[in-house]
């Protein structure tokens, strides 16, 4: 047959983002597959003109509304090493606390939406049911479901107490519960095997080169995790990166749905071990330097450059986000591939748009 | 059956299963996820009779999030112009009525309002579900008056 | 405080990164800054086990910058972004979006540099 050209997006419903492929396709196989960006893009690493750094925490926040939280944290640290700042131990603590919050509702949002994906109307809205809970929690401790903004400049600005700690470890036992009740169908079931196994292969040898990030990465069995790097509390944290070894989107999965689980047990051994104390410090000066930042967000890898040249105002700061580094795999993984499959595999690298163009 | 009764029927199931479609323009997927959300077990609007479907052709009301840019202005247009009348905007969230914390970005052009009319301004950054159900229910009483307007001017 | 760089100039810094490239290291990005009206730094960054070098290569505006992209695939997203918002052309792209990956003819163009250079319609 002939080669024929194909748009997938800008709005398609199994995207719950506008991103556009133009794909090249011979008889329902994809050959070629070229990413088309620039419908979320807003433009807002310019805003360190006109905000301060102070600010620039609520602005970053907004990058991505799935895992706001840390975005903050990464630029919050990268400051506080530039300025050097010492942030008190119960703060460190309590940002692992809501960061794996994130995680953890980040990847059941998105094990929902895999599920829907392959035409699993309920698995989806069972993952998103038990995603409320974490939402409960957000809400009960910051204020805000989405959008929590607990980060400042030298810690955070509030903290939590005794009942609220032992409400979300009740809590977190029944998600637990849930989630688990959960792994026969993710991980055995036919259905989902039929559809994932074997679909968008990156081996990690192709993963290291395009520069793959978080489980992308560790579907294909790189344990590498910004968590190692220890920030935050993490030093005293026990951690070990969850790999898969297959590097197919059912492997992606796999990680996603075991992280979950981890995420979980982080939150715990952080409540657990949290110290008493002060949540935040005072900052004096500016910053001035530049330095680069690094956490593990749910996708992957985060990356911050912060450029400040000694008034309230920063010269630069630069986002690089997991999913930016996950296009080229996934325009590496398409051809080859049947389209009708082009979905699944576009979501197995749990594409974050809002993330990617900023 | 006379045709009258089955129009009647007609509009009175689209007032009372309101169908519609959500375009995220340029948001950053805060206001999206709560959408989603709200067609989740705890909020549900499907008990409503609110379906969210992916086409512009079959819907009633379009729920905007986020702010608009260059590149997706004309998509936005055009989602609009698809639609059959009568139909409703929602702009959801701070970005989608006014722009938001991204105003003075040097791509962004501003709230929906500034491409196509708004007919429900929800604010909230995220929105919460319960705003964005409560604007859905606002929306159908204006989606009630364009009828009204639509019937009456058809009449003369 | 600044962070520890390995100077490059423009005509070995494909060089260096076949070098990156051979030890396996992984590309995480490059990122450029607008030093003042006439010069633009890029700073190229690599990652191996957790541990990152840079190379900081800057250039006078206006100069032709060797794109990496035909050595590192992933650089295409990064160097189109940078061409858009810095106005720095690489040649030999593997993926040209020629400017055009984020911003539509109507936006401002080179949003980033210190002064934008704006694209004149010929009348
Ligand atoms: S209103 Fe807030 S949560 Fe919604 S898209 Fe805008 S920044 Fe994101």
């Amino acid at each position: 047959m002939a080669k024929m050209t194909l748009p997938f997006g800008p709005q398609h419903p199994v995207l719950p983002e506008p991103i556009h492929l133009s794909l090249t396709v011979e008889d329902e196989i994809v050959t070629q597959a070229i990413p088309a960006l620039g419908y979320v893009h807003r433009g807002l690493e310019k805003l360190v003109d006109i905000r301060d750094f102070n600010q620039m925490v609520q602005i970053v926040e907004r990058v991505c509304g799935i895992c706001s939280k840390i975005h903050a944290m990464c630029y919050v640290q990268g400051l506080e090493e530039l300025m050097k700042v010492d942030v008190p131990p119960r703060a460190k603590y309590l940002r692992v606390m809501w960061s794996e919050l994130h995680r953890i509702h980040s990847h059941l949002l998105w094990l929902g939406l895999f599920a829907d994906a392959f035409g699993m109307e309920s698995l989806f809205m069972q993952c998103w049911r038990i995603r409320e809970k974490i939402m409960d929690i957000n809400e009960a401790t910051t204020g805000a479901r989405v959008i929590v903004s607990v980060n400042v400049v030298g810690g955070l600005r509030c903290d939590v107490d005794d009942t609220q700690t032992r409400w979300i470890l009740s809590e977190l036992d029944e998600v637990e519960r849930e989630v688990r009740r959960l792994e026969s169908t993710f991980v055995n079931d036919y259905t989902i095997k039929k559809r994932t196994c074997g679909i968008g292969v990156l081996s990690a040898e192709k993963a290291l080169e395009l520069g793959a990030a978080g489980p992308t990465l560790r579907g294909s069995g790189v344990a590498q995790d910004m968590r190692q790097l220890k920030y935050a509390a993490f030093d005293s944290i026990d951690f070990e990166p969850v790999t898969a070894l297959d590097g197919d989107s059912y492997s992606r999965m796999k990680v996603r749905y075991y992280e979950t689980l981890q995420s979980i047990d982080l939150v715990r051994q952080a409540i657990a071990k949290m110290p008493d104390g002060d949540i935040a410090v005072k900052v004096k000066g500016r910053p001035e330097g530049e330095i680069l930042s690094r956490v593990e967000q749910p996708r992957g890898e985060l990356f911050y450059y912060i450029k400040g040249n000694g008034t309230k105002y920063l010269d630069r700061v630069r986002i690089r986000t997991p999913t930016f580094a996950n296009i080229p795999p996934l325009a590496a993984m398409l051809p080859g591939i049947e389209l009708a499959d082009v979905p699944i595999v576009v979501l197995s690298i749990d594409p974050c748009i809002s993330c990617t163009e900023r | 059956m006379p045709v009258s009764v089955i129009k009647d029927f007609i509009e009175k199931s689209r007032l009372k299963s309101p169908w519609l479609v959500h375009f995220d323009c340029g948001s950053c997927n805060g206001c999206d996820i709560e959408v989603l959300a709200c067609l989740t077990p705890l909020y549900d609007v499907e008990r409503f009779g609110i379906l969210n479907i992916g086409n512009p052709k079959h819907a009633d009301m379009l729920l905007v999030t986020g702010t608009v840019n260059h590149r997706n202005k004309k998509v936005l247009k055009n989602l609009y112009d698809q639609m059959p009348h009568p139909k409703v905007v929602l702009a959801l969230g701070a970005c989608g009525t006014s722009g938001g914390v991204f105003r003075e970005a040097y791509n962004v052009v501003g709230g929906v309002d500034k491409v196509i009319p708004v007919d429900v301004y929800v604010p909230g950054c995220a929105v919460k579900p319960e705003a964005i159900i409560d604007g859905v229910v606002t929306a159908l009483g204006r989606l009630a008056e364009k009828r009204a307007e639509a019937s009456a001017s058809a009449k003369e | 405080m600044s962070i520890e760089t390995i100077p490059a100039a423009l005509d070995t810094i494909v060089g260096e990164v076949v070098k990156m490239k051979a030890q396996e290291a992984r590309f995480l990005t490059m990122t450029a800054v607008s030093l003042d009206e006439k010069t633009t730094e890029l700073l190229y960054t690599f990652d191996q086990d957790l541990v990152m070098t840079h190379y900081r290569l800057t250039v006078p505006k206006d100069t032709h910058v060797p794109s990496i992209s035909p050595v590192y695939f992933a650089a295409f997203l990064v160097e189109n972004e940078i061409c858009d918002q810095f106005g720095v052309v690489f040649d030999g792209l593997v993926l040209d979006f020629g400017g055009k990956l984020y911003l539509d003819e109507e936006a401002q163009r080179t949003p980033f540099c210190k002064f934008a250079v704006t694209r004149k319609e010929k009348a």
